[in-house]
């Protein structure tokens, strides 16, 4: 195995570059996939310590963040559609009512 | 020497495509790039020996959410906000903000440089999925069946989101 630091720079650069796709864009579905990315670098970091202690408690937390993530995928892209069905946009800065 | 030559492709792979799934304005190019990403995240699962992880990757992500994606950008349509303006007025702050963010991890690495080594001597294990089987079902029992209720909420949630009059 390389050395652990090669894993967690890999996923300290995924992690930031998913952080400025979820500050910098309009669209509300690539913030959606920019979680995404946030979420799969933080499961580098989990199974690369897993590897490092040589346990498979990081892979299972591993497994547990996807699930979140699927559960945040379906639920999300559920209320982008409403939302777009009601408005016709998925523009972040379009979305400033609580109601209309 | 082959360990190292596949990490830094996986890797370079895997900022590149999600460099480009930031920045591109065509909603399609950028889900293609973020499926490129978990596809080389995948291949480093490989390189750490996480069989059952890397399988569970491609199938669930590539397989599962990014079809759900791409269905919901076939949903809105795009030919209209392909002609906007991609990034939101606060960029140079968000830009700013993040650099900000990676000088604070850049240095708290800095500082740890030391105390990570090479890691305890481990036994690589030879069955990886009979070990994470083991775990999730001995160990992490509460926690599975607690994932499985999510997975019910978020199934519950996003039929009432998908109705036709919410």
């Amino acid at each position: 195995m390389l050395p652990i630091g090669n894993y967690l720079f890999l996923s300290f650069t995924l992690f930031t570059i998913g952080v400025i796709g979820v500050l910098t864009r309009r669209n509300v579905i690539v913030m959606l996939m920019s979680i995404e990315l946030i979420l799969n670098a933080v499961n580098i970091n989990l199974v690369a310590f897993s590897r490092y202690w040589g346990t498979v408690d990081g892979q299972v937390f591993a497994i547990f963040i996807i699930t979140d993530a699927a559960a945040e995928a379906a639920v999300g892209l559920g209320i982008i559609l409403a939302f777009f069905r009601n408005r016709q946009t998925v523009l972040a800065d379009e979305m400033d009512m609580l109601r209309w | 020497m082959l360990n190292a030559f596949l990490f830094y492709f996986f890797a370079i792979l895997a900022v590149g495509s999600a460099i480009l799934m930031v920045t591109r304005r065509n909603i399609v190019h950028a889900a293609v790039f973020l499926i490129t990403a978990l596809l080389a995240t995948a291949g480093i699962f490989l390189l750490l020996q996480a069989e059952f992880l890397f399988v569970t990757q491609i199938i669930l992500y590539v397989g599962g959410i990014m079809v759900l994606f791409v269905f919901v950008i076939m949903l809105v349509n795009l030919d209209v906000s392909l002609q906007l303006v991609q990034f939101s007025r606060q960029r140079y702050v968000a830009v700013a903000l993040a650099v900000v963010l990676a000088v604070q991890v850049l240095g708290a690495f800095w500082v740890g440089r030391t105390s990570v080594g090479a890691g305890p001597a481990q036994a690589i294990e030879a069955k990886n999925t009979e070990a994470v089987g083991q775990a999730l079902f001995q160990h992490y029992l509460l926690p599975f069946e607690i994932a499985s209720i999510l997975l019910l909420v978020a199934m519950v949630g996003a039929v009432v989101m998908g109705k036709r009059r919410i």
